[in-house]
């Protein structure tokens, strides 16, 4: 079991992206099948971008099992307030900075969802969110 | 079509990635939102966009694009040009813009990602 945990910091966009690019990094030095190598760490750059726009702070978890891979993001911020709205395609509350980085098309969550092989998602408003992204890596996933 | 071949019809500067002219690329797909890019984004993309800031090369080593052309002249960031040379993803700049460009390349029969 290899288990690693990341600290994100919010609104810092100079590294916004790192956490990610260290995680595809370790993956491939484990050997982990390309193709979900690729699927995680859009979940990953995703997930973190989420936090360095929205949140205050937060980490993200890495844990890898022989069958799967498991990122834990739970960050303190102003959480969710609707959750099935956030989870549309192109529903954003991205500001004009977020925007100017190329992010807040409101495809974050549905691109975390689409490549993941588990999600699930919960929020606190005034606390903040929690996702969990699982990855099985004996089978190929659709 | 090699990338060389994209630097001429796109008239382009190549800004790092002298070594790679001779690259084969295949498809091409174009945005400045990099979220839309990571979801139709496939390895061996070749990514235009008109966002220069250093995440524009992330999201091009996130999903293996094989070169960015940057549009309208633009030319990206610093810290953008870094992040290309330590993951030897080529960039270009090309004077035209985005619908041009693409344009261009399409008709030159360098296909859609959603094609492939």
């Amino acid at each position: 079991m290899f288990y690693q945990c990341f600290e994100i910091e919010g609104k810092d966009f100079g590294n916004a992206g790192n956490v990610s690019t260290q995680i595809k990094e370790i993956l491939q030095e484990i050997g982990i099948d390309p193709p979900i190598i690729r699927r995680a760490a859009i979940a990953a750059y995703e997930a973190e971008m989420n936090v360095v726009m929205y949140a205050d702070r937060g980490k993200l978890i890495l844990s890898l099992t022989p069958r799967k891979l498991h990122f834990k993001v739970e960050d303190e911020g102003p959480g969710i307030e609707d959750i099935d709205l956030a989870m549309q395609e192109g529903y954003s509350t991205a500001t004009e900075e977020m925007r100017e980085m190329g992010f807040g098309a409101g495809m974050g969550l549905p691109n975390i969802k689409k490549n993941a092989d588990q999600f699930d998602i919960s929020s606190t408003v005034g606390k903040g969110t929690l996702l969990n992204i699982v990855f099985f890596l004996d089978q190929k996933k659709k | 079509m090699t990338l060389r071949e994209i630097k001429e019809i796109l008239q382009a500067e190549i800004i790092y990635g002298d070594d790679h002219l001779e690259d084969k690329i295949e498809f091409a797909g174009a945005s400045d939102l990099m979220s839309d890019v990571l979801a139709f984004g496939k390895p061996g993309i070749l990514l235009l966009t008109g966002l220069t800031n250093a995440q524009s090369v992330r999201t091009a080593d996130i999903i293996e694009a094989k070169a960015i052309v940057y549009v309208r002249g633009k030319v990206p960031d610093k810290e953008a040009v870094e992040m290309a040379k330590n993951k030897g993803i080529p960039i270009l700049s090309s004077k035209h813009m985005m619908y041009k460009a693409c344009g261009l390349l399409y008709s030159h029969g360098l296909l859609g990602v959603s094609e492939i």
